[in-house]
């Protein structure tokens, strides 16, 4: 047994006794702690920093008392690497005695404090990572973000039925791109349409160009995209310099290309893109006008969907202490949580009891020039969408 | 025709390279210096160009001079500060020094402009193709290669032209004899250096609209600059400029044609040309 496994079983075993005593320790406690782990530095910041302020927020419109305990957030950095990741939900579990980790930028970071979920008997609340394993892989965890499926089927399918019948896609080859790419074939080939060109891009890629060119000349009605967030921009810019827009291919996809945060900067070439997303800045509802007008206010910029993400997570915190009648351990606070539904700034979104994964609308949305300002506009919707990527099992 | 469309792409893709990459190819090549922070003065141009069109509404054309005279700028007191005490010091230390300063750009650029995509608003002469014997050409990229072809002729004039040029050889292939002609080495070293990081600024800028912009930027396009400069060889700058057109061109042209194997192209390229020639294309045979 070489050092490093050694120590990962002393570890290990130290978080299962901590397990064994959280019962005592958080009755013992006045406060109830938070961990919060996201990216707030490095390529993901942006999504780290939306969660953060969203919190933020919440906490100074409806206090940081519930049910007679007193909320604190321990804020860590993880950058995004699940290494950093696994070692800082272990010191928030075992120095700082937190009662519940909550945050997680990428897929990587969730699933490798999923263990040490399970063995603290803790609560896990996911408000970013979107692919669909993650709820599964501990019964503590519960998410309030979305799944990539459910965005990805729903685009799928709406497509097949408006009209659009050959579709070139053109994802990013990396894990996510490859369940977008899946989920979306799966559903826009069983409602008839075909696929006529299929290109999986280099992550680290500087240039569009010749992909673009090859998508132009197969002729499809549509083009389906997905790139990580930040490459959406330069996707959209080059693919109006190659006149795409002008030969009438539409662009689709999942909605994460076009993020709020970034979609404004990305200028007029954006305009017309038709994406399926949770969560749109321009969302009809009195809420989510106080939310959007609030969130502006405090800290100068749009929310986007990981921000609106964060609200929810923290919601559903002070709501199943408020139903556990302030127990806060583990097995409590998960089962007040199931089943748990609320209006958000999104729309309607309820938590499964089943797979602990967010059932909520999709909607349809296209973008738009609204006071000088685009907007990714909503124009049609898909109720109480749960996570497709579970559902088929 | 689309094998045209492919070939002006991969040009422009090229001449970009080039741009962004020639200060590189001088202070490795010419001073023996391993200067792998050069991303971050190509960064340092683009922002500053991002900030002065966007923010301050200055023309995209008056902002790219701006672009390349402040990053020259920032170059010119890195090398009076920092960079001239490596020179006599081994790679490892050049290496050593320069990332370290990679990382510190990087955060310092995160901590102030923040870390999403900047783009440039680009004038609307600019964007979109336009139609040239039934041949789709992208104005932007037109414009990199009018921009980068002039500035690759006046680079190759002043090099073998004039009398900086002339000093500049002498003091690199040999500071001692030169500085005994009365030459003042330490200077035209850190003309040159200023001039290099000027260029990398103004390709930054020029390439912001193609490769993106983020903080990111030195580290992920390190691997760029060094694949020109070693496959064109360090000795001059007709080398990696070659370099950089055959790497362009296959780059564009492998995604366009295979794209599955896309990514590979580039890298492959650069292994069976260092088998055949390890010193670059256009290195020096001997070993100075």
């Amino acid at each position: 047994m070489s050092i490093r496994t050694r120590m990962m079983w002393q570890a290990a075993a130290g978080v299962a006794l901590l397990g064994g005593f959280a019962l005592t320790a958080a009755q013992a406690q006045e406060s109830v702690k938070i961990g919060l782990i996201v990216p707030m530095t490095g390529g993901q910041a942006s999504t780290g920093q939306q969660i953060n302020n969203a919190i933020k927020l919440y906490m100074q419109k409806n206090g940081d008392t519930v049910a007679g305990k007193k909320i604190e957030i321990i804020l860590k950095d993880d950058a995004a690497l699940p290494d950093n990741t696994k070692r800082l939900a272990q010191e928030l579990i075992v120095n700082d005695k937190v009662n519940v980790i909550a945050g997680f930028g990428v897929t990587p970071a969730a699933l490798a404090a999923a263990p040490l979920a399970t063995q603290a008997k803790i609560p896990e609340v996911v408000m970013a990572a979107g692919t669909s394993i993650i709820t599964e892989r501990s019964p503590y965890i519960v998410r309030t973000s979305f799944t990539l499926a459910q965005s990805s089927t729903i685009i799928g399918d709406w497509a097949a039925k408006n009209g659009i019948k050959k579709v070139a896609t053109l994802t990013s080859d990396y894990a996510p791109g490859n369940d977008a790419l899946n989920f979306f074939k799966e559903h826009f080939t069983a409602g008839g349409g075909q696929i006529v060109e299929e290109v999986k891009v280099p992550l680290a890629n500087p240039d569009f160009a010749p992909f673009l060119q090859r998508m132009k000349d197969s002729k499809p009605d549509a083009v389906f995209v997905f790139v990580p967030a930040g490459q959406g921009g330069n996707f959209m810019k080059q693919y109006a310099e190659r006149g795409l827009d002008k030969s009438g291919i539409k662009v689709i996809g999942p909605g994460d290309v076009m993020d709020d945060d970034l979609l404004n900067n990305m200028g007029d070439a954006a305009l017309g893109a038709v994406t399926a997303h949770l969560y749109s800045a321009a969302h009809p509802s009195a809420m989510n006008k106080e939310f959007v007008a609030s969130y502006k206010k405090a800290f100068g910029s749009r929310p986007g969907f990981m921000a609106v993400s964060g609200y929810d997570g923290i919601h559903l915190i002070y709501e199943a202490i408020k139903k556990s009648g302030g127990k806060v351990d583990g097995d409590s606070l998960i089962a007040a949580m199931k089943g748990m539904a609320w209006e958000s700034p999104r729309g309607p979104i309820s938590i499964d009891p089943e797979t602990r994964d967010i059932v909520q609308n999709i909607y349809i949305r296209e973008v738009k020039k609204v006071d000088g300002e685009l907007y990714n506009i909503e124009f049609a919707t898909f109720e109480n969408v749960k996570d497709p990527g579970k559902t088929k099992k | 025709m689309t094998l045209l469309t492919i070939l002006f792409d991969g040009v422009a893709y090229g001449m970009l390279l080039f741009v962004l990459a020639c200060g590189l190819a001088v202070t490795l090549g010419l001073m023996n210096f391993v200067n792998l922070a050069h991303g971050a003065f190509a960064m340092t141009g683009g922002y500053v160009c991002a900030v002065l069109v966007n923010r301050s509404g200055l023309p995209f054309f008056a902002a790219l001079p701006i672009a390349f005279l402040v990053s020259a700028a920032v170059g010119a007191l890195l090398e009076r500060t920092l960079y001239r005490h490596l020179y006599a010091r081994s790679h490892l230390d050049q290496v050593l020094f320069t990332i370290g300063l990679v990382f510190m750009s990087v955060t310092a650029t995160d901590y102030f402009m923040g870390s999403s995509q900047t783009f440039i608003k680009l004038p609307d002469y600019l964007q979109g193709q336009i139609d040239i014997f039934g041949l789709g050409v992208g104005r932007y990229r037109l414009m990199i290669i009018v921009i980068c072809g002039l500035l690759t002729i006046a680079l190759q004039m002043i090099l073998s032209k004039t009398r900086f040029g002339s000093r500049l050889r002498a003091a690199v292939d040999d500071p001692r004899a030169a500085s005994g002609l009365g030459i003042n080495v330490p200077q035209v070293f850190a003309l040159t250096f200023a001039f290099g990081c000027g260029l990398a600024g103004m390709g930054g800028a020029l390439g912001a609209e193609i490769l993106g912009l983020d903080p990111y930027f030195p580290l992920k396009f390190m691997i760029y600059f060094l694949i020109v400069v070693t496959v064109g060889g360090s000795s001059s700058i007709t080398g990696p400029f070659l370099a950089s057109l055959l790497l362009g061109i296959g780059d564009v042209a492998g995604k366009y044609y295979v794209p599955k194997l896309g990514a590979f192209v580039i890298y492959t390229m650069m292994i069976v040309i260092l088998i055949w020639r390890p010193n670059g294309l256009f290195g020096r045979t001997n070993a100075r």
